[in-house]
């Protein structure tokens, strides 16, 4: 352990000294730090002819301090609450030896009750180059990790100007930014300052929205106007039993509304992943996120001007599925479930699903087919039939429109036997939620394939990335029935009144509980053996790689939010 | 003289056309039915189906509604539903499968093995509407179809019984009286029941009454019919049977024997022909037992005489299967016999084809009965679910190795069915080239989706006991008391296992490089962590192109591959031995079949791993006072309500899964908190049942 936090440390004093990334991303631990060190500061110290040796003292004091962090007693008490400190955090996400840290001279500005005397202790927040593909295609992201060990983590207007400085760093770039969240709030201490801070990242975060892929990892608290970076970026991941999410503690909540509740039900991974949807995911603990983390990169893209990413392939785009063709109940009325026919198609059976506990009519998440990455859109039979009401509404307009953003071919799954009625769902406005859904869908100019597998009643079949919807290539199976609504409720609404319902829904089976309908009228391109859907979904990705597709100029639009 | 020649050239002409119509009768003589019905499921319809086609007759399947797309269903020409899942509303359902035969118009009727294959009712209803019932006459059923009348027959034509007391039993007490009359230990059954289902051995009185409740009531639940047998419990014995086939006409072979000892509760695992065990003396003298039996009863289909031997090669008449045995393909193997046509042959009237002299033993043949189950607990409790992937050892299938399934990728296992995926069979020269086979086809056997029992069946197969031929009925239970806990791994195995899962990661790392350029920068020199089960070790890995030489638990091991990622067989050289292992990956665990044991080595950095010391461990659910559904099943009977006080050991409840009953039992001494479900009710695996507190 000893020989091994020397070795990180000559590493961070290498970083620190801006070697070039290339030379950086070769170098081996220690062994090789050392005369590079020497030729770094030979090269220094003809820009201070005197007294360098002073400086150099001062800034490997500086340097020391700095890699202490918020000293020891604090590191271990951080390792004793389950979690990693910051630069430890920064060395499991990215590649070894392949980061460079920025400002890590800055200091805090406050010299009020009595935060003078810490002076020389700062916040670190590194920022880091990330070449975990191949620095020829300058596959890089900015990341920043807060300390908690410093001042709790709280946020200074220095800690927010060392985030916004790596934010617009990336924005010019064009590379995604990663932000390992830990940090107690506002460092109340300089008032407005932080506040200012605060709303500097916020503006950061707004302007980089759709234009480079921003994810934040939620591993510790997170708390008052902290929460909104998050919750402005692409994706929030959260950590579980260490991680928390609120505007408001649970003191505060106690004396404003009298309930009594804990850190982890008012705001935990599982309150967040499960009932508010505010996170997209979460993981066991500060490893499992990071390496996890680490995975889901690889599907993003690096900003709007990127192609989806393609990955080497081992999985043949002509492999038929034969398992898909039993997946379909044959009586309607049974559930499946839709991850099965997602898995069997994508590659390897890797599929990254994004919220997978909230939600869970729709699925959504991230694949390869053919080593491209895809986002798949899915309706979920086995939970509530697979409707859409509010919240998958939600969830899956906000998934589409990131992967619109940043060019990820979209294939939806589509077994839907409508909208959820009912008071809860229409006071809560289902109708504007369902809208978004819609609207992201209609807007989304990236490659569009969709396969009806079973249902795709009344308008949930046109939200469903119907051809109505600029669909580019959509397909139905055997199985698929597409029609206004189920042959019962068709038939009590036609023939109300009438004795011969039974005979009525019989004939009305025949006719649209079947494909079909939507086929002969050009709304499916074709009726497919389900055996053979990810062969055709390879083969069209290929083809409409090639697609470019622009909407009418517009300011931005206006999804109905 | 032309008119000569004309004459003789006619005459010439007749001879031929007669000679022709001669072979045609010949021909048309061998002609059996124009359409068969398989009142069965699964592999066994398959396989029926396979040589009716063969022999060029028209197929009908039946089935159950949720197995309207099965595999039997698909082969078939024709298929009827004949009701629901439950077999009792379809595959029993005799008059559903008459009316079947009677839309289809099939002229005979096989039965396959379970279900209606040994129904005297069945087949009497069969005969009484001039539909042939491929099988025994009902009279050779109904005589060896009850375990005490069968026995007396036995008995009568010279067959050697097993010492020990007939009868019914009415009373739990009286149970206890006979068994103590025989001596301990004895052994309890219904006399309906055919195999090993609902067998119980008690050893002492309590376990008679015991064995005596489950018994009858099992016997009532599946047959309807409650009466018991009891008899001297043989130890340490082989259960070997032989095959018989008789003809209408008093003609009857016997086709030599098959070792059915590796069982556990009473049901076969693993089977081979010929025996080990038999000499050729014993072997004939257990053949001509069974003929003479076969033509007591005036037998006529296959059939099979099952005897337990004992040490000294004593054997004893167990009873007879009046039907096609299920490890049939083992006989098939070694004599080249298709029973299943012998079977149609012999319905149709026709005798046997062949003479005693001429059924050999030609080479071995061993069979694996693939099982959705657990075998990590208690040797295999039934497992269900959709077979997400499913793939035959096909790459090995041209060196003699049969595949008899009823399921394809895709197929549920079901809690209504026999959860048996398939039989392998291994065919060799010798028997050590028919165990390298199996070794080889199970190694390259994927199965996902379900639990299955591949890792038992490979520990059999290559434990020396086995290979030596030392096995009885108790083999299981003998080599692993404890339990099966999977292959243990020897260091250097383990080595090998460490390695390739440390190489197998460094592929997939350097893989999640290869994006948009074909040519990244490799790291060549790995530091890594394999986490195995509660071991963690230090690994080395240096790469050159597809070779790792990967330092690992103070040794060197080299692997190399084709490294492909997408597919669930991973064949590596491993210090140049080929082993074939199974991969399920997620992220950074990878499921690693390696000797049947399905591992998951987590591989990480060095420095994850260090850093992994500090999460902080999960607390698990503390299971001592929950009780929880080890299978899916159906609750049969509760045995106590909240406020009861249970023992340890005490039965809690039963729950009946697969046509078997699972006592479960208290662990500790507990108040009862809960309970959790009712009689009846259908539960899944990990359910919640009862909490104690």
């Amino acid at each position: 352990m000893a020989a091994f936090s020397v070795a990180r440390r000559s590493r961070g004093l290498i970083n620190g000294l801006k070697v070039s990334f290339r030379s950086s991303g070769q170098l081996k631990h220690g062994a090789v730090a050392a005369p590079l060190l020497q030729t770094s500061l030979h090269r220094d110290s003809r820009w201070y002819s005197a007294g360098h040796l002073s400086v150099k003292e001062r800034i490997e004091a500086k340097r020391r301090a700095a890699l202490a962090g918020g000293g020891q007693a604090r590191i271990d008490a951080q390792h004793k609450r389950g979690k990693l400190t910051a630069r430890e955090r920064i060395d499991l996400l990215l590649d070894t030896d392949s980061f460079v840290e920025t400002d890590m001279f800055v200091e805090h500005r406050c010299s009020d009750f009595g935060m003078e005397q810490d002076k020389n202790k700062v916040t670190h927040l590194p920022e880091v180059i990330f070449y975990f593909f191949n620095i020829i295609f300058c596959l890089c992201l900015f990341c920043f990790s807060q300390d908690f060990t410093v001042f709790g983590g709280s946020l200074s207007g220095a800690h927010a100007q060392k985030i916004c400085k790596i934010m617009d760093q990336a924005m010019k770039v064009g590379a995604p930014v990663i932000g390992l969240n830990d940090s107690g709030g506002a460092r109340i201490q300089e008032g407005v300052e932080s506040l200012a801070g605060y709303a500097d990242i916020f503006l950061r975060n707004v302007m980089a929205s759709g234009v480079i892929p921003q994810i934040s990892l939620i591993m510790g608290p997170c708390a008052g106007g902290a929460v909104y970076s998050p919750a402005l970026t692409d994706f929030t991941f959260m950590v579980k039993d260490t991680s928390y999410l609120f505007i408001t503690g649970p003191d505060v909540v106690k004396s404003v509304t009298n309930e009594d509740v804990t850190q982890e039900e008012l705001g935990g991974a599982k309150t967040h992943t499960s009932v508010s949807g505010v996170a997209h995911h979460a993981f066991e603990n500060d490893v499992d996120a990071l390496l996890n983390l680490r995975e889901f990169f690889t599907f993003l893209p690096l900003s709007n001007q990127d192609p989806a990413p393609i990955r080497e392939c081992h999985d043949p785009s002509d492999r038929l599925v034969r398992s898909l063709e039993t997946i379909v109940p044959l009586e309607s009325t049974k559930a499946y479930d839709m991850l099965e026919i997602i898995k069997a198609i994508v590659d390897e059976k890797d599929f990254f699903e994004i919220m997978p506990n909230y939600a869970k009519n729709i699925v959504v998440g991230f694949a390869r087919m053919n080593g491209r990455t895809v986002g798949i859109v899915g309706n979920q039979p086995k939970v509530a039939s697979g409707c859409l009401d509010i919240n998958s509404s939600v969830k899956g307009a906000r998934f589409v429109r990131f992967c619109d953003a940043f060019n990820i071919p979209i294939i939806t799954f589509v077994d839907v036997p409508g909208f959820l009625p009912g008071t809860a769902q229409e006071y809560g406005g289902i109708i504007r939620h369902g809208a978004k859904l819609l609207f992201a869908f209609a807007e989304a100019t990236v490659p569009k394939i969709t396969i009806i597998t079973r249902k795709a009643y009344g308008g949930a079949y046109d939200v469903m990335s119907s051809k109505h919807l600029r669909g580019d290539v959509n397909y139905a199976w055997p199985t698929a029935e597409v029609a206004v609504m189920g042959a019962k409720g068709a038939v009590q609404i036609i023939f109300r009144g009438k004795d011969n319902q039974a005979e009525a829904e019989a004939e009305y089976v025949e006719k649209f509980a079947n494909p079909f309908p939507a086929a002969v009228r050009g709304f499916v391109d074709d009726i497919i053996e389900p055996s053979t859907t990810r062969k055709l979904i390879c083969s069209n990705l290929e083809v409409l790689a090639r697609k470019k597709q622009v909407n009418p100029w517009k300011k931005h639009a206006n999804i109905p939010l | 003289p032309p008119n000569i020649m004309v004459g003789e050239t006619l005459n010439l002409v007749k001879n031929v056309l007669v000679k022709l119509m001669i072979n045609l009768l010949i021909c048309f003589s061998s002609q059996t039915f124009d359409k068969i019905l398989i009142a069965n499921r699964g592999e066994i319809a398959c396989r029926v189906i396979k040589t009716c086609k063969k022999m060029g007759i028209q197929t009908v399947a039946v089935h159950s509604d949720v197995d309207s797309s099965a595999v039997h269903v698909k082969m078939a020409d024709e298929a009827v539903c004949v009701g629901s899942a439950p077999t009792s509303k379809s595959y029993l359902n005799m008059d559903a499968i008459m009316d079947a035969i009677r839309v289809t118009g099939a002229q005979a009727v096989h039965p396959g093995y379970g279900f209606l294959s040994e129904n005297k009712d069945f087949a009497k209803r069969l005969a009484a509407e001039g539909v042939t019932f491929i099988g025994p006459d009902t009279h050779a059923i109904l005589a060896m179809g009850d375990k005490i009348e069968s026995k007396l027959i036995a008995k009568a034509a010279k067959v050697n019984t097993i010492p020990g007391f007939d009868g019914v039993v009415k009373t739990a007490e009286e149970a206890v009286k006979i068994a103590q009359d025989i001596g301990y230990p004895v052994m309890i059954k219904a006399s309906a029941g055919g195999g090993g289902k609902g067998m119980r051995i008690a050893w002492n009185d309590e376990e008679t009454r015991e064995g005596f409740r489950f018994s009858s009531q099992e016997a009532e639940s599946s047959f309807g019919d409650d009466r018991l047998l009891i008899e001297k419990y043989i130890d340490n014995p082989r259960h070997i049977e032989i095959q018989v086939l008789a003809d209408k006409h008093g003609n009857a072979l016997w086709l030599n024997e098959r070792e059915c000892s590796i069982q556990r509760r009473n049901q076969k695992v693993v089977e081979e022909a010929p025996s080990t065990f038999l000499d050729q003396d014993t072997r004939q003298a257990m053949g001509e037992q069974a003929v003479q039996l076969a033509k007591a009863v005036q037998y006529s289909s296959a059939g099979t005489v099952e005897f337990l031997v004992d040490s000294k090669k004593n054997f004893y008449f167990l009873e007879m299967n009046t039907r096609l045995q299920v490890e049939h393909p083992i006989t098939e193997c070694i004599t080249g016999l298709d029973l299943v046509e012998q079977m149609i042959r012999v319905a149709k009237g026709y005798r046997l084809q062949h003479k005693q002299e001429d059924i050999p033993i030609n080479g071995w043949a061993i069979e694996s009965r693939i099982y959705a189950e657990d075998p990590y607990k208690s040797f295999g409790l039934p497992s269900i679910g959709r077979l997400s992937e499913y793939q035959e050892p096909l790459n090995l299938k041209n060196v003699s190795v049969r595949v008899d399934s009823g399921i394809e990728e895709g197929s549920d296992i079901s809690i209504y069915y026999d959860p048996m995926i398939s039989k392998l069979v291994t065919y060799g020269a010798t028997r050590g080239e028919a165990l390298a086979r199996m070794e080889d086809a199970l190694d390259n056997y994927v199965i996902r989706g379900v639990t299955h029992n591949i890792s038992l069946l490979r520990e059999i197969i290559t434990h020396p006991r086995f290979i030596s031929g030392d096995i009885s009925t108790n083999f299981l239970p003998e080599v692993y008391p404890d339990g099966f806990k999977g292959h243990q791994l020897e260091a250097g195995k383990r080595r090998e296992l460490l390695a390739s899962a440390a190489a197998l990661y460094v592929t997939v790392q350097l893989r999640s490089q290869k994006v948009l350029s074909p040519t990244p920068v490799e790291r060549s020199h790995w530091e890594l962590c394999v986490q195995l089960g509660e071991g963690c070790y230090a690994v080395e890995v240096v790469k050159s192109g597809n070779v790792y030489n990967v330092e690992v638990d103070g040794g060197t091991v080299e692997v190399s591959g084709q490294w492909n990622l997408a597919s669930p067989l991973l064949p590596l050289s491993i210090n140049g031995t080929q082993r074939m292992l199974q991969v399920n990956a997620n992220t950074y665990t990878h499921n690693l079949g390696f000797f049947g044991l399905g591992t998951t080595p987590s591989t990480l950095l060095f420095l994850a791993a260090q850093l992994n010391s500090y999460m902080p461990e999960k607390v698990p659910e503390d299971t001592s006072s929950i009780l929880r559904s080890p299978m899916p099943g159906t609750v049969v009977a509760m045995s106590v309500k909240p406020g009861d006080t249970v023992a340890e050991g005490q039965e809690i409840c039963v729950i009946e899964a697969m046509k078997m009953q699972n006592s479960l039992t208290a662990v500790k001494q507990a108040k009862v908190k809960s309970v959790q479900c009712k009689p009846g009710e259908t539960v899944g695996e990990g359910d919640l049942l009862v909490e104690l507190e």
